[in-house]
């Protein structure tokens, strides 16, 4: 128990003495304190997750301390709000993603961003980021959820700035922060309804008291999941609010690899997954979370056909890869849904950071149409990133083949999905498919485009930390994970489903792979022709994440700019400002009267004297 | 010879002190306003005669002796700050002291 409650801690043990201390501190000593702390919160994850199976109920608690109370109105007694924990199989698994795959990418980022001067300052936001992340999945009750997830949005914004001196870097960074906030407001709110209606914010008690209090299709569970599926779609970065995730790339890599694909972002699932018993009682907001997830999907799929940088690609991939897991949440498949976070965790993980490599070897170079025919010249992460592109296309045997077969398999008969969305799943993974083979065809193969010299990496702990990734992408789908305990089973309706329905999905990467083989001959062919960047008006239409961000310019800022400009004399200013200009007033006339001349004085004293006499007469 | 009547002396008194506030308010040699509050004591000392004959008593009497001493020596300080003045500044315009401006 004791395990438990110290999980957290590590991190946040190590992030406190890196900002203390900060420069002072040697490479060895801050990235062995670091790397060691997470490594710490692995290995205690481990042990956590190994007892939980031989609980009898597959459930542990801690209650640390009681934060503070809530009185509602109408409740005669205060509700306390405790510092706990719970870890059962749901948050066993994330804490196995977040502080496993957490330690390799920090292992990772160690030996990536040695040469920065500010070294000491990354490590501490990422320990700072491990922190909260745990916090949000161990957490027992909602308020401490919204803890956890308003400190990852702060990781996120600090680590996206992280090179502020770039003022590109610094609005991404602020554009990331604004977007999301729209979200955490809407969560924010959802859980004041919660409060409001059932008086209790305790994860379990709520799961266990909503059903019971409302029946399906009830207004109150209703609103109360669109509210918090408001709040899932800003930090998973669903359509609407898409936005932001394509431009938090500007983050050093590892960041990218560990807060916006593997970790946070899947932050939005995990609460929708967390709070089913809700979700269950409104089948709407289900399907709202199938059709968003469909959506995003498609978008970021068609969008990422037209990314020119590696990173962004990849970053459309993880959009979309998080719409899949929506949309298995959306049609009731919690465990696959779940299932496909930890597999994308692994493997998305494992792309970011041989990119990074990549990157890294090509002088910061980003622009696909700059690289090409790099197989040769770096054989070790070409290698690792084509694993991770195996697991991505869902090539049968791979993980990343477990997981979106378990989510395509669970559409098509489902209440709250069906044929449409299934199409649409499948059509994503031809995009898939598509977008990937043309990532690896103008990356690493092909004539070389590459302008300077490649610089080998010589840093084992990278290779290192890429191989255990790519070992886990491979098998993570043999990984047994038992939900059951947690999660609603999903059971599918075997016999309405047609007979090509899962031979079609297991096809549909091979088509993918084949078409773009051909389509993209140009791309991979070894004579040195002059690639240049598509620049069609559609294309970029697609490279700029099909128009949202000048949807959002015209409806939303750039109004919102107007209205500033207008207000620039603000009207409330103006109201205190009366104040003062009535006090300064005052304060004029009074001390016109202070002119020093003995003669007005004695004059005033004489007046003030008839008038006083004057009153005490009549 | 008939009594004056006390309205008389008060009316005496009323027009003597106006006419020394008067002198204190728009004179500005300080010499002429030092001269004016002597004016205005005078007219308190013509107020408290009139009283004290008009009630039989010797408190009004008393009182002039009184503010006799307190205008002499008031004389006596506010010659000598004239002089300093008149050192310092060469001038005994009251107006010179306005430093207390607000």
């Amino acid at each position: 128990m004791n395990l438990l409650a110290w999980l957290p801690f590590y991190p946040l043990v190590s992030f406190l003495i890196l900002i203390a201390f900060g420069q002072r501190l040697s490479w060895t000593v801050a990235s062995l304190l670091s790397v060691g702390s997470i490594g710490l919160s692995a290995l205690s994850s481990m042990v956590l997750v190994s007892q939980l199976a031989s609980t009898s109920d597959h459930l542990m608690v801690t209650e640390l301390w009681q934060w503070f109370s809530f009185t509602a109105p109408y409740l005669e007694t205060a509700v306390p709000i405790s510092f706990g924990f719970t870890l059962d199989a749901l948050s066993g698994v994330m804490i196995l993603v977040v502080s496993g795959v957490g330690f390799l990418i920090h292992a990772f980022a160690a030996a990536y961003m040695k040469p920065d001067p500010h070294f000491t300052r990354f490590m501490a936001y990422m320990n700072l980021f491990v922190v909260a992340m745990l916090i949000l999945v161990l957490a027992d009750n909602l308020v401490l959820l919204y803890l956890g997830w308003e400190g990852v949005g702060l990781c996120s914004f600090l680590l996206i700035g992280f090179w502020y001196q770039d003022r590109n870097n610094m609005l991404a960074a602020r554009k990331a922060f604004i977007v999301t906030r729209v979200g955490d407001t809407s969560l924010a709110i959802g859980l004041f309804l919660l409060f409001n209606t059932l008086g209790d914010l305790t994860i379990a008690n709520v799961n266990a008291e909503a059903p019971l209090l409302w029946e399906v299709g009830d207004n109150a569970p209703y609103w109360i999941a669109l509210f918090l599926l408001g709040g899932a779609v800003g930090k998973s970065a669903q359509l609407p609010l898409q936005t932001w995730l394509p431009d938090a790339m500007a983050g050093p890599t590892p960041v990218s690899a560990l807060i916006h694909a593997a970790t946070m972002v899947t932050a939005g699932v995990y609460l929708i997954a967390r709070m089913n018993g809700l979700f269950i009682l409104a089948p709407e907001v289900m399907n709202y979370v199938a059709w968003i997830g469909a959506g995003t999907l498609l978008l970021a799929g068609v969008a990422a056909l037209a990314q020119t940088d590696i990173k962004r690609v990849l970053a459309y991939s993880t959009m979309s890869q998080i719409g899949y897991m929506m949309l298995a949440l959306g049609a009731g498949a919690w465990s696959a849904g779940v299932f496909h976070l930890m597999t994308h965790a692994f493997f998305k993980a494992l792309l970011f950071l041989s990119a990074g490599a990549v990157i890294l070897a090509l002088h910061h170079q980003q622009n696909l149409f700059k690289m090409g025919g790099l197989f040769k010249k770096l054989p070790i992460e070409s290698t690792l990133f084509s694993v991770g592109l195996v697991c991505l296309i869902a090539l049968p045997g791979t993980s990343g083949f477990f997981s979106k077969e378990a989510i395509i398999g669970s559409l098509w008969s489902s209440s709250t999905a069906g044929p449409t969305l299934w199409w649409a799943a499948i059509v994503g993974a031809l995009i898939t498919s598509i977008y990937s083979c043309r990532l690896f065809f103008l990356a690493f193969l092909g004539a070389s485009r590459v302008e300077s010299a490649v610089e080998q990496n010589n840093s084992n702990l990278m290779v290192m930390a890429l191989s255990v990734l790519a070992v886990l992408s491979i098998v993570g789908g043999f990984i047994p994970l038992d939900l059951t305990t947690v999660l609603p089973s999903h059971a599918t309706n075997v016999s309405t489903e047609p007979i090509w329905l899962h031979p079609l999905a297991i096809a549909t990467p091979f088509i993918g792979v084949a078409f773009s083989w051909f389509y993209f001959k140009e791309y991979r062919s070894k004579a040195p022709v002059n690639l240049i960047e598509p620049t069609s008006k559609w294309s970029e239409f697609c490279r700029k994440g099909l128009g949202f961000d000048g949807l959002y310019q015209t409806l939303l800022v750039n109004p919102f700019c107007f209205i500033a400009n207008l207000n620039r004399k603000d009207i409330f200013d103006q109201l205190l400002m009366f104040f003062a200009w009535y006090s300064k007033l005052c304060h004029d006339a009074l001390s016109g009267l202070q002119n020093g001349q003995a003669r007005w004085f004695a004059a005033s004293i004489g007046l003030a004297a008839l008038f006083l006499v004057g009153v005490f007469l009549l | 010879m008939s009594e004056i009547p006390l309205t008389h002396a008060y009316i005496l008194a009323s027009i003597l002190f106006l006419i020394g506030f008067v002198g204190v308010i728009v004179r500005k040699n300080t010499l002429f306003i030092l001269m004016s509050l002597e004016v205005m004591l005078n007219a308190v000392g013509v107020a408290f005669i009139g009283a004290g004959s008009a009630w039989h008593q010797a408190d009004g009497q008393i009182m002039f002796i009184l503010v006799l001493t307190l205008a002499a020596s008031e004389v006596a300080v506010g010659l000598a700050l004239l002089i300093r003045m008149q050192k310092k500044f060469q001038s005994v315009d009251i107006d010179i002291l306005s430093k207390m401006r607000g």
